[in-house]
């Protein structure tokens, strides 16, 4: 009887680890977007769910094969997230961070409100099963699967370009001295738009992975966003790192939490964690 | 090489520069001493345009920089180092390197070998984020930064302050001989004894207004400059 309850726990931890991998790809675009140009963007879930809404249509109303569809629709996210940079964030650049939290928060309610006018309300999916994989007594959604890989992969792919590149090195570089960025032949408005472009690209491939696992609709956002803030403010909000880190143990305790209780108090346990975690540390667990 | 032609500049209200002009011929060191806030860092912040000049034209080789994007200046041969530094803390010292070099990408290998020739202790302290290295070595690293680009002309913004004695020494050492590599240098500095070894030419200026220009010899021994700057 223990021998399975520890297969069980170990199913539990391990598909913690799934989630993880999932959940530091959503932290990732918000945290590199923040981290380089000091802007929330509070609508950034609203952006995965266009790419949700993407594919979709792409696949299953225009039959493009799926993977093209899912390279096409973080082509389209990444569009909107240079979009949404120069037509929004550009003209408050500048501005106090209440009213850059208010207009991005309005892009939220707009793309939300478009999203229901020109798709509806009901819930749509790819129709497409992955099955689920047998590990000895445990299983595991391949869906959730794929979603960790290709978010490792993610992570690791920008973790290169970051460190290896000259581009790479000024998106890091005008996070920490925007001022002197010209100095160096650098133009901090490229620099900004490419690295909303790269946050978007980044929404793009977090909602391929979510589109195999969730249904679609206008409301999409609203279920993960506000996990994906709770991750990157445990983190350190604009910490990469942090918001990798912060994303697994989050996870743990949703899984882990949810195993031993219900799911609904793997959540609550996890809340819990997130508010004494800002107490003891309000920058978050590698903040500055 | 670089004419500043009747220059005035400020921030907001406040008027910094007025009516400053000066020239730097090629293969020059040329100083501009003063004390705290007569404005010659704005001075340098209006050459590489980080700020625009309210009057006033700067030409560089003939041509004027008014149209010119302030991230286009580096290509046009305009290295600035700025005061305080201003590495870049989290990246390593060979990261700000590569950050100077980002206009110039092909001759980057070549340059960082001149460079860590020039500077033998930035090669050992490289994969060291600059926020840790010493006051000189950071110095050291943001002139590196700076020669990366290949610059025709080379500003350099107090590299002097903030630091301990012993390490002002070596600095201006370092700018001696940067000098003497045949590199254009218009250095600012307000320790005036210590650049007057350094430059061959030097305009004072006090409260925005350039009030004296000559040789670095004719300003060393010029009694009001000994009186007020060098306590003589």
């Amino acid at each position: 009887m223990s021998d399975i309850f520890d297969v069980y726990l170990l199913e539990a931890v391990l598909n913690g680890l799934l989630l993880g991998g999932l959940l530091a790809l959503l932290s990732l675009g918000l945290n590199l977007v923040f981290g380089v140009i000091d802007v929330v963007w509070i609508c950034y879930a609203e952006l995965i769910m266009c790419g949700m809404y993407a594919v979709y249509y792409l696949h299953v109303q225009y039959h493009w094969p799926l993977v093209l569809a899912m390279l096409a629709a973080i082509g389209v996210v990444a569009f909107l997230g240079w979009l949404l940079h120069q037509l929004v964030i550009r003209p408050v650049l500048n501005a106090e961070p209440i009213n850059q939290l208010l207009v991005t928060g309005g892009v939220l309610f707009f793309l939300q409100a478009a999203a229901t006018l020109a798709f509806g309300i009901e819930f749509k999916n790819l129709g497409v099963t992955l099955p689920s994989v047998r590990l000895g007594e445990m299983s595991f959604s391949a869906a959730r699967l794929v979603a960790f890989g290709a978010a490792l992969g993610g992570v690791i792919a920008l973790w290169i370009f970051l460190s290896k590149t000259y581009l790479g090195t000024a998106i890091r570089a005008i996070s920490q001295d925007r001022a002197i960025m010209p100095l160096m032949g650098v133009d901090p408005g490229r620099i900004f738009a490419l690295t909303s472009a790269l946050g978007g690209a980044l929404a793009g491939l977090a909602a391929c992975l979510l589109v195999l696992q969730y249904d679609i609709h206008p409301a999409i956002g609203l279920s993960f966003g506000p996990i994906t803030f709770l991750i990157c403010v445990l983190g350190g909000l604009g910490n990469m790192l942090g918001g990798f880190v912060a994303a697994f143990i989050f996870a743990q305790f949703i899984a882990v939490g949810g195993f031993f209780f219900a799911v609904e108090w793997g959540y609550v346990i996890a809340f819990i964690f997130f508010i004494a975690v800002m107490f003891w540390r309000p920058r978050g667990i590698l903040g500055k | 090489m670089l004419r500043v032609a009747e220059l005035s500049a400020g921030y907001g209200g406040f008027q910094a520069l007025f009516d400053a002009s000066l020239e730097v011929n090629a293969g020059e060191a040329v100083a501009v001493i003063g004390p705290n806030g007569a404005g010659k860092t704005t001075l340098l912040r209006v050459i590489s345009k980080l700020i625009s000049p309210s009057a006033g034209d700067v030409t560089f080789e003939g041509r004027s920089l008014a149209a010119v994007a302030p991230h286009d200046v580096v290509a046009r041969g305009i290295a600035h180092v700025p005061e305080n530094r201003r590495l870049f803390p989290r990246l390593t010292a060979e990261e700000n390197l590569r950050m100077g070099a980002y206009t110039s990408r092909r001759t980057y290998a070549e340059r960082l070998a001149q460079v860590y020739a020039l500077f033998p202790r930035l090669r050992e302290r490289r994969h060291q984020p600059a926020g840790t290295l010493s006051g000189g070595e950071q110095q050291m690293c943001a002139i590196a930064r700076a020669l990366m680009s290949g610059p025709k002309l080379l500003l350099l913004d107090e590299p002097s302050a903030g630091l301990a004695p012993v390490v002002v020494q070596s600095i201006f050492e370092l700018v001696r001989r940067i000098c003497a590599e045949g590199y254009t240098v218009l250095i600012v500095e307000q320790n005036i004894r210590q650049v007057l070894k350094v430059v061959s030419r030097a305009y004072l200026l006090e409260a925005g207004r350039i009030v004296r220009s000559g040789s670095a010899d004719e300003l060393r021994t010029a009694p009001e400059i000994q009186k007020a700057y060098l306590g003589l």
